[in-house]
């Protein structure tokens, strides 16, 4: 007599909602954004899939590591009876040297929140824009809409997400900027995505403190973020 | 918040209080920032006017309405689009949403907010969620085949506008063929068919703006008041 093979009554790995929340059609206005990027290509640092793959590299070791574990604690401080979100606030920015990534991490996280609160009403959410009148920071943004999608293991899939964006996003607009050859950055993300799950895998450690949260820094997309607001001819707001 | 599904796509449900937004859409070089331009000269004196540009790879277009001067500078904000100018429209309206809402709140209450698109094809058109009125701007020097063509931005827009009809006979379009291509595509929605260069007071695309503006008010009035809040009808 067949057995009912295991698969067909084990739980899905994920759950749809979180599919739609990693889809980047999901409005969020993610697409005007480069994620240094432009400004890396402005300074012909890239301009070939080899060198975007390097640049993608240090992005998710860097700025990836820290909005991974920045959304993995938002997702976690959800579920807290007061978030903290001044600390996360004032933590983040002190890892955000560059006013204009600042900027753009408010921005982005203003627009994920009204996008997450429509489609996923949690009073989280509100409570976290409320809490952000500058706008949330996208890291915070994207913890809290990880939480309302799907609460439980809401860390591990925020960080997931969040680490995966870091390297999806400029992929997208190198592909928009410099016309490469889409299915070889697709192959170059594939190839990173062993190293997205490890740095997801970093970024699930939750400490007490928000203090205690990485802060890898990676100087030159700091100095590129600044250089490229200053900047007549752009396609990126950043 | 996305309580009235089945509107009328033409009418999305108003919210009390804020501004009728008019997309102003089309082709590159048709003369849409000049046709922006018009409106605030013509209309300012009469309502609280704000412009979001969308322009594909600069401030260009900003620029040239803070040159013209026929706005106060922070009247005028520019959005950029990374490299999708209908994207920024249509899928996701993230950034032109929030920068109409950031003149909303920093303004105080306004009458009208137009969102002029970065030039764009014949597909693109504005989203229900960001435009509650739409004009689509075509000129004679894009070819008079283009109105045949159809696509979203000719069949469906609010108004459509064939601009630069001074040029017809030296660029060999035939304006007849362009106004009844597109009374055969549009359904009995208007077509005004117009130079803005030689009538730059653009007396017939005014008084149907003023005819949107006052239609959003009275309904405002009538039961805007019980939406308050609703936001933009996703």
């Amino acid at each position: 007599m067949p057995t009912v093979p295991a698969a067909s009554t084990a739980p899905a790995p994920l759950p749809a909602s979180l599919l739609l929340l990693a889809d980047s059609r999901l409005p969020t206005g993610a697409h005007v954004h480069s994620g240094g990027l432009e400004p890396a290509a402005a300074a012909g640092r890239v301009r070939t899939v080899a060198a975007l793959a390097e640049f993608l590299r240090g992005r998710l070791a860097t700025a990836g590591l820290v909005a991974a574990a920045f959304a993995a604690a938002a997702a976690a401080e959800c579920a807290r009876p007061e978030p903290r979100w001044a600390a996360f606030d004032a933590e983040l920015d002190a890892r955000t040297p560059s006013p204009a990534q600042r900027e753009a991490s408010r921005a982005q996280g203003r627009a994920l929140l009204r996008t997450a609160h429509t489609v996923w009403p949690a009073p989280a959410l509100a409570a976290l824009a409320a809490a952000s009148p500058g706008g949330a920071h996208h890291p915070l943004a994207l913890g809290a809409a990880a939480h309302a999608a799907a609460p439980e293991h809401a860390p591990a899939h925020a960080a997931l997400l969040a680490a995966s964006a870091a390297v999806t996003g400029p992929a997208s607009a190198a592909v928009r900027l410099l016309a490469l050859d889409p299915l070889a950055v697709h192959g170059v993300l594939a190839e990173l995505a062993p190293s997205v799950d490890a740095v997801a895998a970093e970024a699930r450690a939750v400490p007490d403190s928000p203090a205690e949260l990485p802060a890898v820094s990676a100087p030159a997309l700091d100095v590129h973020a600044e250089l490229h607001r200053g900047q007549r001819l752009r396609l990126f707001e950043s | 918040m996305g309580a009235n599904h089945e509107h009328d796509p033409h009418h999305p449900a108003p919210a009390a209080g804020r501004a009728l937004r008019l997309g102003i859409g089309g082709p590159v070089g048709g003369g849409k920032t000049a046709l922006v331009a018009a409106l605030c000269r013509v209309l300012r004196e009469d309502f609280a006017l704000a412009v979001v540009t969308n322009d594909i790879y600069t401030t260009e277009d900003a620029d040239f309405l803070h040159r013209t001067g026929v706005l106060a500078p922070e009247r005028i904000s520019a959005v950029r689009t990374g490299c999708c100018p209908h994207t920024a429209i249509r899928d996701d309206i993230t950034a032109n949403l929030d920068a109409v809402e950031a003149h909303e709140s920093r303004l105080g209450p306004l009458d009208l907010v137009i969102v002029e698109s970065g030039g764009d094809n014949l597909t693109a058109s504005f989203s229900q969620g960001l435009a509650d009125r739409q004009i689509f701007v075509l000129d004679v020097a894009g070819g008079d085949k283009v109105p045949r063509k159809g696509g979203p931005g000719v069949t469906l827009a609010d108004l459509l506008v064939i601009n630069k009809i001074d040029l017809a006979s030296r660029v060999g379009a035939d304006l007849d063929v362009m106004t009844s291509d597109a009374d055969h595509v549009r359904e009995g929605r208007p077509v005004i068919a117009t130079s803005v260069r030689e009538h730059p007071d653009v007396p017939e695309i005014a008084s149907w703006v003023r005819a949107q503006i006052a239609w959003w008010r009275a309904n405002q009035a009538a039961g805007g008041a019980e939406l308050a809040g609703s936001g933009h009808a996703h």
